[in-house]
């Protein structure tokens, strides 16, 4: 087997990468893919780790994440698509109305 | 060098440059077509750890299903055509910063905690097979079972009740 090492190396890189899109990009919508990357990326340190410990645990959370984490993209666009509506716009700065 | 780790090695640099042309894309639909790619990728990760149920819920859920609502999403507001905005001058710079401490500490953990190198054992041959994992959640993990059908079905109840039109509106 590939050493773990490497694939919490290579989970750390693309964790990265999408921390990075979130802080950079400014359309809500790679903002969200760059989250997905990021549960992305925490599953395969998980299944890395299972896959060492050998214990299935780790794989039933990869699930729930998985799950979770279609919840929150469907509640997410849903939201994207409501302010896309209302502003007309769907840059991230443009949403301030909250700001003092 | 094995099979396994040519395997991984160029997986794995086809995951990373999927990830970058993820963030670096100008169009929406490029992005989201750069992660289809880094999911499948992380997909064969996942068969190479003996996880292969994991591994089609993956290609199927995230691959499939959220991506497909990604793109109908981006084609349906068609924010394509919207003009680019000014970023705010310091935040590029800035972020760059923050995204290299984050690696840097992450590294940095999995050298200093020295993560297990050793011979792993191998794992039986149902380990990670839909039987297994089916088992595992229709008895121990039954109630966390039945509470994500829960959440998906307010989930779902949430979507329609924020895009909703109500009449005369």
């Amino acid at each position: 087997m590939v050493p773990v090492t490497d694939y919490v190396a290579l989970s750390a890189i693309l964790f990265t990468i999408g921390a990075l899109g979130v802080l950079i990009r400014r359309n809500p919508l790679i903002i969200f893919m760059s989250i997905e990357l990021m549960l992305n990326a925490a599953n395969l340190a998980i299944v890395a780790f299972t896959r060492v410990r050998i214990v299935l645990e780790g794989q039933i959370f990869v699930f729930f994440v998985m799950t979770v984490a279609a919840a929150e993209v469907a509640v997410g666009l849903a939201l994207i698509v409501a302010i896309f509506r209302t502003k007309h716009s769907i840059n991230i700065d443009d949403m301030n109305n909250l700001k003092g | 060098m094995n099979a396994e780790l040519i395997t991984f090695i160029i997986l794995a640099i086809i995951a990373i440059a999927a990830a970058l042309g993820m963030l670096f894309s100008q169009s929406a639909i490029y992005s989201a077509l750069f992660l289809v790619l880094n999911f499948g990728t992380v997909a064969v990760f996942y068969i190479l750890l003996n996880a292969p149920f994991i591994a089609m819920a993956q290609v199927s859920v995230y691959a499939g299903a959220i991506m497909v609502l990604f793109l109908f999403v981006i084609m349906l507001l068609g924010t394509e055509l919207l003009p680019p905005s000014k970023a705010l001058p310091w935040q590029r710079p800035l972020a760059i910063f923050l995204a290299v401490i984050l690696f840097g500490e992450s590294i940095y953990l999995l050298f200093i905690r020295n993560v297990t190198t050793g011979d792993v054992p191998q794992p039986v041959e149902t380990f990670g097979s839909p039987q297994a994992v089916g088992q595992a959640l229709f008895t121990s993990y039954l109630l966390p079972f039945e509470i994500t059908s829960v959440l998906l079905l307010i989930a779902m109840v949430g979507a329609i009740v924020l895009t909703i039109r109500e009449k005369g509106k």
